[in-house]
């Protein structure tokens, strides 16, 4: 019992910032821009959460510093691929790697200097009883990220600038040519993604490991990138895959801590699982004749109005 | 009574071109206005203008009477202007309704808006459920789905920019129908086409543009197809020559009972397909789009194979031959999309000709490219089909749409094949090159080669071909010998049996 709870417990931890960082990502390619920096902004948001936790402890102040810093890194994928035009997938690699290389960089003064984890969001009683535990006994982000799931859904289908998005996804000169600001909503979309990968990467020192590590995020931000693909542009989708996926993530750790039964699959090949069944899940999509991969039409085309 | 719209000296300069030169005309309440023109004439940059997507370098724009800026088409559809795009502006994955309400400025709730649809709807005769994803409709449905919200703003001016080259007749009378309906009501119309016989059908007047400049304001009803067209083309017409009473060879080409598989959710396979074109024919084959062209194109080109007797050459059976495996046994084809299928954009001229014609004309020699031959050929293809280019070395993409077409015909023809299957030879492509590439084609013919040729403007058919068959949901009807078809019976048929019940609304020929 204990241990299914502290196995809950771990894959929500370790499922909040890919789901996080991939409503982010899944926004900004329904409007058409695949941003494969994602790593790279978490990395940059996970720098400036962990900075602002040491120097002020305020969690709160270092997630929205976090939202900051990955919105700051998206302008440069967006200025580079939005107003220049350059290729997104080689952008989107290029800012991963400076996202690495950066939040290495500044924080090298700060390796092995303990912060405070996040506390739960709720009051200690509800928390009191296991299954209240399991419910209720989560820091803000855990929920944070289940409202984002119904409000990105909610926008996306229900309200007008969602349409308009989703249009800018699927049509650009169309959209163009009806009088919308192509390049307007990507940059919004972009800032948003940017903001979402910073909060997620963030995260990482508030809610998991309580330090600054080179390279803390692990590649989640790819985990994430992996999940919008598998959830085909889909929020709820994205809410089920996140799980899923950190579930597998968890039983990475166990099999690794030789965790019995786990074991018998070596940890390398839990930690693949969630790109296999990225694969497996495009191909059960392609199998289908006559469906469509719900993939944004535009996505990853960089725009040029013609006339 | 002021004019409903007016423009002074309207110029628009685009680096290296003149687009629009002191264009001066004005279109009154109520009026049916055609615009007409060639190709690179000018008349998509003037309605960009008035549309609000570009600005005028100089000149002026009055709007009932008053001098106005158009900054944006959001101010453009503020002052009542509607416009139809020639490529719909529509967004494939998502529904009707959904398409329409990012069309509008206001914010209307959908189940306002849903309302209003179903008022117009029914008001025009455009029938369509709002519910549909886009993806699933006709061309001529997409079209409807434009009309309906260009018409939800109720606009005094409506734009269209060459609304039927995709519509069956019996659809081209319906929308005439609405067209004409909407100027009773004194809702102006701008018409942009090519096609004269409409203009003389439907509208009150016309202005005549050529090279950005304007020619002729002129009454159609009063004016020839024919006269029209050389103020289009600024020069005397020239007729497709050809020698009467010719007799046809063998048989060339032979398709006995073809069937392709249903390839994806909207693709129409052909169905039992069979026909056989002689040497010296030019066999037509009609049909409004989507109902089987592309299969039966691909099919025939050998991007789809068949069994091996379904299509042969002189008797032999080519049906399991990929389209390399087909050049080689005489067989070219030239698909309908120019720009991608039929030519890569971003390859030169050169190397576009060797993709097509390296086997024919020997221009790989031990895997390696002779580039010279390649040059030299492509050379030719643009010197002998005026094709506007810089030299073999251009890249396709930096061609319009009719050089690039004349290209491509050129590469195909000069190869003389023994049989040449073509989709839409002069599609978008203006008046004078349409005029050389049927010669070619006719030529071509004359020299003994099978030709097929798949198009949906029937002009150009009824002009070009010996022999007639329509295509219908993958279905081909029997062939015919054209003189002996008349419009209303292939519009009969393009219509298949939903098109029987129409047979009132059939325009006299």
């Amino acid at each position: 019992m204990d241990l299914t709870l502290a196995i809950i417990v771990t894959v929500v931890g370790a499922s909040t910032p890919i789901l996080i960082a991939a409503l982010g990502e899944l926004v900004v390619e329904r409007a058409g821009v695949l941003n494969l920096g994602v790593e790279g902004m978490m990395l940059i948001g996970a720098i400036a959460g962990f900075v602002v936790q040491f120097h002020t402890g305020n969690p709160y102040l270092a997630l929205l510093s976090g939202a900051a810093a990955g919105t700051a890194a998206s302008l440069i994928f967006g200025f580079l691929t939005l107003s220049l035009s350059a290729n997104q997938t080689a952008t989107g690699l290029a800012l991963t790697i400076f996202g690495t290389g950066f939040s290495a960089l500044a924080g090298s003064s700060y390796s092995a200097r303990p912060v405070t984890l996040m506390q739960p969001l709720l009051p200690e009683q509800l928390a009191d009883h296991p299954i209240g535990r399991v419910i209720f006994g989560y820091s803000f982000p855990v929920y944070f990220a289940f409202v984002m799931v119904v409000a990105v859904r909610y926008f996306l289908h229900s309200t007008r600038a969602g349409l308009i998005l989703r249009a800018v996804g699927e049509n650009d000169q169309s959209a163009h040519s009806i009088g919308y600001s192509v390049i307007g909503v990507r940059y919004l979309a972009v800032m948003f993604g940017g903001a979402m990968a910073g909060i997620a990467g963030a995260c990482f020192p508030l809610l998991l490991t309580p330090q600054w590590a080179e390279r803390m995020t692990a590649g989640r931000g790819w985990i994430a990138v992996a999940l919008v693909v598998f959830a085909s542009w889909r929020p709820l989708r994205l809410l089920a895959g996140a799980y899923l996926f950190g579930l597998v993530m968890t039983m990475e750790l166990y099999a690794k801590a030789g965790g019995g039964v786990l074991s018998v699959i070596p940890s390398e090949l839990w930690a693949a699982l969630p790109y296999l069944a990225t694969i497996v899940v495009l191909v059960l999509i392609s199998l289908r004749r006559d469906a469509t991969t719900n993939a944004p039409a535009c996505l990853g085309k960089p725009f040029l109005p013609t006339n | 009574m002021p004019y409903r719209l007016e423009l002074t000296g309207i110029t628009k300069r685009f680096p290296g071109v003149l687009a629009n030169d002191n264009v001066t005309f004005a279109v009154k309440p109520g009026e049916i206005h055609a615009l007409l023109g060639e190709n690179g004439a000018g008349k998509s940059t003037l309605v960009k203008m008035i549309y609000g997507i570009m600005q005028p370098d100089a000149g002026e724009i009055r709007w009932d009477g008053a001098p106005v800026v158009v900054p944006n088409p959001k101010a453009a559809r503020k002052l009542g202007i509607g416009m139809v795009f020639q490529h719909f502006s529509l967004f494939e994955a998502l529904t009707v309704l959904e398409n329409i309400a990012l069309g509008m400025d206001a914010k209307i709730p959908s189940r306002e808006l849903e309302a209003r649809i179903r008022d117009v709807m029914t008001q025009y005769g455009l029938l369509l459920d709002p519910h549909r994803t886009v993806a699933t409709l006709s061309v001529g449905e997409r079209q409807r789905i434009e009309i309906v919200r260009a018409l939800l703003v109720d606009p005094k001016l409506l734009i269209m920019d060459e609304p039927t080259s995709v519509l069956t007749p019996q659809e081209v009378e319906q929308l005439f129908d609405v067209l004409r309906k909407l100027a009773a009501e004194g809702c102006s119309i701008l018409y942009i086409s090519h096609k004269l016989y409409e203009i003389k059908a439907l509208c009150d007047s016309a202005t005549i543009l050529r090279g950005g400049k304007l020619v002729d304001t002129c009454d159609p009803k009063q004016e020839t197809s024919r006269s029209m067209a050389e103020k289009m083309i600024g020069a005397g017409l020239k007729d497709i020559v050809r020698l009467e009473g010719r007799s046809f060879g063998q048989n060339k080409l032979a398709v006995s009972h073809l069937s392709t598989q249903k390839a994806g959710h909207f693709d129409v396979p052909v169905d039992d397909v069979s026909f056989t074109v002689r040497a010296g024919e030019i066999f037509g084959v009609a049909g409004v789009a989507g109902n089987g062209q592309n299969a039966l194109l691909d099919a025939l080109s050998g991007e789809i194979r068949s069994d091996k007797d379904a299509i042969a050459i002189d008797g032999h059976g080519l049906g399991l031959l990929d389209t390399t495996g087909r050049r080689k046994r005489g067989l070219c084809a030239v698909p309908e999309e120019r720009n991608g299928h039929a030519a890569v954009g971003d390859f030169s001229l050169s190397d576009n000709s060797v993709l097509t014609a390296r086997d024919r004309l020997g221009m790989v020699v031990m895997g390696l490219i002779n580039s010279g031959a390649a040059r030299t050929y492509t050379g030719k293809v643009i010197a002998d089909f005026a094709v506007k280019a810089l030299g073999p070395a251009s890249t396709a993409g930096s061609l319009s749409g009719g050089n690039l077409q004349k290209y491509i015909m050129g590469r195909e023809i000069l190869q003389k094949p023994s049989v040449l299957v073509v989709s839409q030879p002069t599609w978008g492509v203006d008046a004078g090159a349409a005029a050389a590439i049927h010669q070619a084609l006719v030529d071509l013919a004359a020299a003994g080669s099978a030709i097929v040729v798949i198009s949906q403007d029937l002009d150009e058919l009824r002009a070009l071909c010996d022999t007639l068959a329509v295509i219908n949901m993958g279905r081909l009807s029997p062939a015919r010998p054209t003189k002996e078809v008349s419009v209303e019976e292939i519009g009969l048929l393009m219509g298949g049996v939903h098109g029987a019940t129409e047979a009132q609304d059939a325009i006299p020929a």
